[in-house]
């Protein structure tokens, strides 16, 4: 293919859009790391519940509460899968994961994992390995933008700009607000910040379900573009995990901004030699591990 | 360590003379049991056409052969090769070796296909190959145990080439699944496109299993080919038409061509985003009253229609089942005789044939995918526009490169 400068405009903005999915996925990952310390394994598995929630409420839940003509719509789903999923992580970090924050790393790294080969078989299971339609996407959505250099989705671009708005309200909150403070103390050293009345457990509780929620977010959001598979978390999570490392364990920002340009990387390596798309981001993850192991974000400890 | 002895003169025996003088030099069936194994994608891509519902088939069909066949019992297991070669080589070898399979069925994916033929063959055991389509299964590949039953690259190309190019679609470009499949479905549908008198501008490869193929898309779009061919399958397809839709593709006069497709990709696009596609197919369940009733005993069961992959599967094991009944025994070399020298014709093969390469021709289909309104029911999905007879849809045994086709 002739490398014009329309091509690589084009495969910047596909790149962006898959960037943002990687942004908001790893996003979330570097949140529940950074407070909890937990490597969240089950995180590809819950945004692929996300996109089931969506899904089942736009198909079955009205024939299962007797009301055939009832069906969730994509702007009801968009918050009501983050919630759903979240009050079940809310549980899983309940029940689980609180027993394991005093051991290594390691233990919550197995139980995420094992959840979501759990979570993931049932599904399997249960519906179309090759994926459901989900056919909720909203009239308004519908339909493409001339950008000048190319056609694009104005799904597409809706899912751009709104996930956008979702990290960078997250990173505000968690780094300039009181609450974020609060967050980021109780991490730093929870007696204390017991001792000034915070209730810690509950704050770290509502933090993974916060985690996860952006995850069921980012299914919801995937659930028009992609089919919805049991299997989508899992081809999405290793990447994602990739970002996450690239970015440094942890930090807010690092997440946003590499999770987006590893997303332009490999839409414009797709312009120059598209078969190493698949693995410009491990070569790259490969180099940043060598030349500064924390991350290109994360603080050297 | 099977007949040893007698495999010399089986190899004999059963080339030269009928089925029925190799019966009798190795009668009845051995280890007292006839084993099918069932190895194809069950988690995949792959796994919604055929996966555990060809399982059922075949089940479906060593019940309806009524569960014994010379007075021993016919039993049935599956296992899933996740689209990968050497688990699929692993699988087949262990059923082979320890199990005592006599027979292996499904085999989606070329790759996992290419690999089990030849090994089954080292082997000396059958396989009935339903799901993948390389034609390198019957020509430099062929072995004298290995069926190609279902279809293949060289009839799905030239069926839909021979649809799409005189009505217009001159110029293509392809979207390319990069593995042995994907290669020979390109390659053959390249030689009918050029035949034709249309050309091929460009291509790209993708791995198996893609979310986004929207950046192939955009490549496919900036090549300014009238035709887009997808030489890909299944969860793939899906993906890429739909993407192709999301981006106003076919708003700009360029037109997608599937060159693979079974119901149920249909039915996980929708009729809205798929209606108006034309396709090949090997079967399909709502062509006549003998479909329709099997589809109908199938549903009850998989609770799904049955693909082609499916319905092949089923046909295969019944066949197989006949074949060992008319030679008294299950020996690889006599069943293969008599495979080879029978019709094949029920419900799914009209006017079939399995001839010296390997291959089982039969009539192929040009479908077409119906529009939401034309729609009866959840699986009133297409309707046949073309019925292309056996000679007509698959490679002439003059083209085979296959070493046991005397020619």
């Amino acid at each position: 293919m002739d490398i014009t400068l329309q091509t690589v405009m084009s495969q910047v903005m596909l790149g962006l859009n898959n960037g943002v999915f990687y942004a908001i996925l790893s996003l979330g990952l570097a949140v529940i790391f950074g407070l909890l310390n937990i490597v969240n394994f089950a995180h590809g598995a819950l945004y692929m519940l996300g996109a089931y929630v969506a899904l089942l409420g736009f198909t079955s839940l009205g024939p299962l509460l007797g009301m055939p003509d009832f069906h969730l719509n994509y702007w009801a789903a968009l918050i009501i899968a983050p919630l759903v999923v979240g009050a079940l992580g809310v549980v899983i970090e309940r029940t689980m994961l609180r027993r394991l924050y005093k051991f290594d790393h390691l233990y919550g790294l197995l139980l995420t994992f094992g959840l979501a080969l759990i979570i993931q078989g049932v599904f399997t299971n249960f519906f179309n390995v090759s994926g459901d339609p989900y056919e909720a996407k909203p009239e308004i959505l519908n339909g493409a933008v001339n950008l000048g250099f190319m056609m694009f989705p104005k799904y597409r671009l809706w899912v751009i700009a709104i996930s956008l708005l979702v990290c960078f309200g997250t990173w505000y909150v968690i780094e300039r607000t009181k609450l974020g403070s609060y967050l980021r103390a109780g991490t730093e050293n929870p007696e204390l910040v017991k001792a000034f009345g915070v209730n810690v457990p509950l704050m770290i509780t509502l933090t993974y379900g916060y985690g996860v929620a952006l995850a069921a977010f980012a299914g919801v959001l995937a659930a028009p573009i992609y089919s919805v598979s049991p299997v989508m978390g899992a081809e999405m999570i290793i990447t994602v995990f990739a970002v996450v490392v690239i970015g440094g364990m942890g930090s807010i920002m690092g997440s946003i901004v590499t999770g987006l340009l590893l997303g332009i990387v490999e839409g414009l390596t797709k312009v120059v030699y598209a078969p190493a798309s698949s693995t410009v981001i491990f070569l790259i993850m490969v180099v940043v591990l060598l030349v500064k192991p924390a991350g290109l974000f994360g603080r050297e400890s | 360590m099977k007949n040893l002895f007698s495999i010399a003169a089986l190899s004999v025996a059963g080339l030269a003379l009928t089925g029925g003088m190799a019966g009798a030099a190795n009668t009845g069936i051995s280890d007292g049991v006839v084993k099918i194994g069932v190895l194809t994608d069950m988690s995949g891509v792959y796994s919604t056409l055929g996966g555990k519902g060809t399982q059922v088939a075949v089940e479906m069909a060593v019940k309806d052969f009524g569960g014994k066949v010379l007075g021993k019992p016919i039993q049935v297991i599956g296992a899933d090769h996740q689209n990968k070669a050497d688990i699929a080589s692993a699988k087949a070898r262990e059923w082979i070796d320890n199990e005592k399979v006599d027979m292996i069925t499904g085999l989606l994916n070329s790759g996992c296909a290419l690999a089990v033929q030849k090994l089954a063959s080292d082997k000396k055991r059958i396989t009935m190959n339903t799901g993948a389509a390389s034609t390198e299964l019957t020509n430099k590949s062929c072995t004298p145990y290995g069926i190609h039953y279902v279809y293949d690259t060289y009839a799905l190309g030239k069926v839909t080439a021979e649809a799409v190019v005189p009505s217009g679609g001159k110029s293509w470009f392809f979207l390319t699944a990069d593995y042995a499949f994907g290669h020979s479905l390109e390659q053959n549908t390249t030689k009918f496109v050029t035949k034709l008198g249309g050309k091929v501008v460009g291509s790209v490869r993708h791995p198996l299993s893609t979310a986004d193929f929207s950046s192939y898309l955009l490549q496919a779009q900036s090549s300014g080919a009238q035709i887009i061919g997808l030489a890909n399958a299944g969860g793939d397809t899906i993906n890429a038409i739909k993407q192709a839709r999301e981006f106003g593709i076919d708003k700009k006069g360029q037109k997608l061509v599937g060159l693979l497709i079974f119901d149920t990709d249909i039915k996980s696009l929708g009729l809205k985003v798929a209606q108006g596609m034309q396709f090949t197919s090997g079967f399909y369940w709502d062509r006549d009253n003998a479909t329709r009733d099997f589809a109908k005993r199938y549903f009850a069961i998989h609770k799904a229609m049955p693909t082609m992959d499916q319905a092949g599967a089923y046909s295969a094991t019944m066949n197989y089942l006949k074949a060992i009944k008319a030679a008294g025994s299950d020996d690889s070399d006599a069943v293969m005789a008599k495979l080879k020298s029978m019709n094949i014709s029920d419900f799914f093969a009209v006017n079939g044939k399995i001839r010296a390469d390997g291959r089982m021709v039969h009539d192929m289909y040009l479908m077409e995918v119906k529009k939401p309104s034309e729609s009866k029911g959840e699986w009133d999905l297409l309707k046949i526009v073309k019925t292309v007879p056996a000679d007509q849809a698959f490679m002439p045994l003059s083209e085979s490169t296959c070493s046991l086709v005397k020619k």
